[in-house]
């Protein structure tokens, strides 16, 4: 006989769900802890006072304010996991106001997302922030400071103290630390120091690691004809060195390393997602449905970036003969809708809302570019080992990307995916070291089929046909589901798939 | 055709999707009085620990069932009826089918000690047990664990994310040295004192006592000592889950009597998982109740209800744990003093890494891994094939698994096995 005790639990696990357990109290912090916290308010304390008075503008200024927020808060980073056994630190993500959505997590989201807003449309109400920094823009560039500078300041910090919190946390973890002090490193060089010190020496602001279509008018006509133009040599390689970093160093690269080359090792936007936005990685969703919006509105943005610059470019040689003034609204649409609202706005407003890589999943056109080349014709993939899945979920949960990483791993197959960004969170969180980012040969092992690219990439796209036409593949199939995912190997619903 | 298959853990819900694949037409009916859909159960932990949410455990989207016509029925089944092929449910009355699946999986072990069904005292292996566990940590400030396993290390580790100060009553002199040879064991010990979990080894369980009120309020162990904690976690193994086939016709012994092909005492009516005891016809009947075995029994299972005539081989035993922080692999037997099989073992100077080859006149039987990942597929090739050790040792890198920049010990590892070989 079952027990009654047994026969009595009707307890509803969908609806009233697992909330946060009892717990005893957590020990008080250490006193370097403390101490660090101690420096990070007085730090904020500092921001205030610089703001509003006398030491606005000065080295003095800068330093008690940014400088103990920036030290006090690595600091607490460095002695908070100090204490710990290395290794996988994620209890209570699910239980924290920040990280879960909490009262906190909505504060921060309207509070980042206010300060893009402010930052792009009403920079007057920053200008006092901007001022503050004034001597540091004088040393790089020597020049005053914009909003734009401020920006790249602010952003290279977070990168900074935050990639410190990962070197902490993942200190077990070779792949980690090297990846984050990569990011860390182009982010400090190449997307914040040189672009400032190249001002100072009267060439032209320019980002070595962003390329089109991410930074889509490094491709311009507008743009190249200014690079060019200008006095000496270093403006034509300029538009070398993009225009080879896009056609041939994109291909490359990623058919050897896979998309993370770029993505989780010197793209900035990577590199803020990587540190700052790692307590929000949970937050993005897994469903098949937003996989499926995903797809469509980021070769929406490939499309529209593609079309916009190639209408510049015809207008430009044709005089306007072809598009007459179509070409420049274009542009300007892009820049607006893309390039401010959802690259800045959305992208980094909407970390603690639908995790760090809202931009990179949804939006961002290189992504879209990269993927298909990772997809079909690369050597990277996560290989799954064997048979030692068993289904706990802890891959997908962290997948910043959204992928349902284990919705492969349970079946023994590796994980190709376009929007993987090769992070290698899913192989460091995996408690069964199931997971491995490698790059291998291309043909046999990656997946089926994979050593006919162009067969699989009309596979895919006949698939998505079938797919979208369908209403989603949840429409019975009156014929025979088992027989439909065979004929259909890389049909994309692999959480539904049996 | 209607076919039944009682539980919806991993076993019931493989071999339903196996089935379907097969069946496209028959009507396939998962019970489950546990959960609504299917959770994996390794996870139950991270719920807790907040590393996970509920949600976030199940393995399939939620529209994966109806889109694959496989009926969800939340019910407990109270009764078989294997002659008029009726189950009889609790809320639901009865139930017919054509063909049956029994996959209920295993319960935990009470050995019968003094106080075990006070309030405060549980194992750990299902949502109830989750649930309970929510209720039972509440004011709890020490717990005891009693036995030292798979389980208890998960059980410690929860209750230690919620500063629950632990403390292992474990019989063996070694943790899990039962399964795990001497080296590998203290290298648990050393990990669960480094993260301040108290383990007191050769020390068995007597009495669990009364608060007065029903609860726990502390244990006392053989020895005569007495220990305070407001919880007693029982994690000392697991058997199979029967209470509701022992009423019915159909045979069992520790599990549901089944033949290789997962056929019980009586047509129609199968049993797979860890509720299964295959009858091998050999000297030992066949029990495995580990997450793997339970899927890999899954699939024939289903294969077979759809018709096939399939039959179940174990293949080369695998498994896999994390203990705390550290992982730990097996690919194959490492029995312990097993005559005519040599161990070759190789422990990192500073850290908690470890390989251990075991072999014999045949070649290669089994490698256990602590703190470094390697291939199953290669692993499991060396074992099937009986590579002899001197090959395994000289492809012994091409089995690494661990995450790129890892530190790589082989070059230090073979030339040290090599060694202790001569």
């Amino acid at each position: 006989m079952i027990d009654t005790a047994t026969l009595d639990y009707d307890f509803d696990e969908e609806t009233l769900g697992f909330e946060e357990p009892p717990a005893q109290p957590t020990p008080p912090a250490s006193w370097p802890e403390r101490l660090s916290i101690a420096a990070v308010a007085l730090g904020f304390l500092a921001l205030i006072v610089t703001l509003l008075g006398p030491l606005s503008g000065t080295w003095a200024g800068i330093l008690l304010s940014f400088g103990l927020i920036v030290l006090g808060s690595a600091a607490y980073f460095w002695f908070a996991y100090r204490n710990t056994v290395p290794g996988i630190k994620h209890d209570g993500i699910m239980f924290g106001s920040a990280t879960h959505l909490g009262l906190i997590g909505w504060g921060l989201g309207i509070a980042i997302t206010g300060f893009y807003v402010v930052l792009y449309w009403w920079p007057e109400y920053l200008e006092r922030g901007v001022r503050l920094v004034d001597p540091l823009s004088h040393a790089l560039a020597g020049g005053p400071a914009d909003r734009w500078f401020f920006y790249g300041f602010l952003y290279t910090l977070a990168i900074l103290v935050f990639g410190v919190r990962m070197f902490m946390k993942y200190r077990h973890n070779r792949y980690q630390i090297i990846r984050t002090a990569s990011v860390m490193f182009f982010q400090l060089g190449f997307a914040f120091l040189i672009p400032q010190l190249l001002k100072s020496f009267n060439q032209p602001e320019f980002y070595f690691t962003y390329f089109w279509p991410l930074k889509y008018d490094y491709l311009f006509p507008s743009t190249v004809d200014s690079l060019t133009s200008h006095p000496g040599a270093l403006g034509v390689f300029m538009v070398f060195w993009g225009a080879v970093a896009t056609f041939i160093a994109t291909p490359v690269l990623t058919y050897l390393y896979g998309k993370r080359w770029y993505c989780s090792w010197v793209c900035g936007c990577g590199g803020l997602a990587e540190t700052l936005g790692d307590p929000f990685r949970q937050l993005s969703s897994k469903t098949t449905r937003s996989w499926r919006i995903e797809r469509g509105i980021i070769y929406s943005v490939l499309i529209f970036i593609t079309v916009t610059t190639i209408a510049l470019w015809v207008n430009s040689a044709t005089e306007g003969r072809v598009f007459g003034r179509l070409s420049g609204p274009l542009a300007s649409a892009y820049g607006f809708y893309v390039g401010a609202l959802f690259s800045g706005v959305i992208g980094v407003g909407f970390y603690p809302l639908m995790g760090s890589r809202v931009w990179c999943r949804f939006g961002c056109p290189m992504a879209a570019i990269l993927g298909i080349f990772q997809r079909f014709f690369s050597r990277f993939r996560i290989t799954t080992n064997g048979g030692q899945c068993m289904s706990c979920g802890n891959c997908s949960t962290y997948c910043e990307m959204g992928i349902d990483v284990r919705a492969y791993a349970q079946r023994g197959e590796n994980i190709v995916r376009a929007s993987c960004v090769g992070c290698g969170i899913c192989s460091a969180v995996c408690p069964r070291g199931v997971l491995k980012l490698e790059n291998g040969p291309t043909h046999a092992d990656r997946y089926p089929g994979a050593d006919q690219p162009l067969a699989a990439l009309q596979e895919a796209l006949s698939a998505a046909k079938v797919y979208e036409g369908k209403n989603g593949a949840a429409a019975p199939d009156p014929v025979d589901p088992a027989l439909r995912s065979q004929r259909r190997p890389l049909r994309s619903q692999f959480t539904r798939r049996l | 055709m209607h076919v039944a298959i009682i539980g919806n853990g991993v076993t019931g819900v493989t071999a339903a999707i196996r089935l379907r694949r097969k069946q496209p037409d028959w009507r396939i009916t998962l019970i489950s009085g546990e959960s609504k859909y299917h959770y994996s159960r390794p996870a139950l932990m991270y719920v807790f620990m907040g590393h996970m949410t509920y949600q976030g455990t199940k393995p399939f989207e939620d529209d994966f069932w109806s889109i694959n016509r496989l009926d969800l029925r939340r019910d407990w089944v109270t009764g078989i009826d294997a002659a008029r092929k009726c189950l009889t449910l609790h809320r639901g009355g009865d139930f017919h089918f054509d063909k049956l699946l029994i996959a209920t999986g295993s319960k935990s072990n009470k050995f019968g000690w003094p106080g075990q069904d006070l309030r405060g005292v549980q194992g750990l292996y299902s949502l109830q047990d989750l649930r309970s566990l929510y209720h039972n940590a509440n004011g709890t400030r020490h717990a005891v664990i009693v036995g030292g396993g798979l389980i208890g290390i998960e059980l410690a580790e929860m209750l230690h994310s919620r500063n629950i100060h632990v403390t292992f009553l474990v019989r063996e002199p070694s943790y899990w040295s039962n399964i795990l040879p001497m080296e590998e064991s203290g290298m648990i010990n050393e990990i669960i004192r480094e993260q301040g979990i108290g383990l007191k080894l050769k020390t068995s369980l007597k009495e669990i006592l009364d608060d007065g009120s029903g609860r726990v309020c502390g244990v006392v162990t053989e020895d005569g000592e007495r220990l305070e904690c407001q919880f007693v976690g029982l994690t000392a193994g697991v058997s199979p889950n029967i209470d509701l086939v022992r009423d019915s016709e159909i045979e069992t012994g520790r599990g549901v009597l089944v033949d290789r092909g997962f056929q019980t005492s009586v047509q129609d009516i199968y049993a797979a998982g860890d509720c299964a005891e295959i009858v091998t016809g050999g000297e030992r009947n066949l029990l495995q109740q580990v997450w793997y075995t339970g899927k890999k029994q899954g699939e024939v299972a289903g294969d077979v209800l759809a018709g096939e005539d399939r039959t179940y081989d174990p293949g080369i035993w695998y498994n896999s744990a994390k203990f705390l922080d550290l992982e730990y692999q097996v690919y194959g037997r490492v029995n312990l003093n097993v005559p005519g099989e040599r161990n070759l073992f190789w422990r990192h100077p500073e850290q908690l890494q470890s390989l251990r080859i075991v072999y014999a006149e045949e070649g290669v039987i089994g490698v256990n891994l602590m703190g470094i990942r390697y291939r199953h597929d290669v692993c499991e090739r060396w074992i099937s094939e009986q590579r002899p050790v001197d090959f395994v040792l000289d492809n012994l890198a091409k089995a690494n698994f661990d995450p790129e920049f890892f530190d790589r010990h082989e070059s230090d590892i073979v030339p040290a096995l090599r060694e202790q070989m001569s």
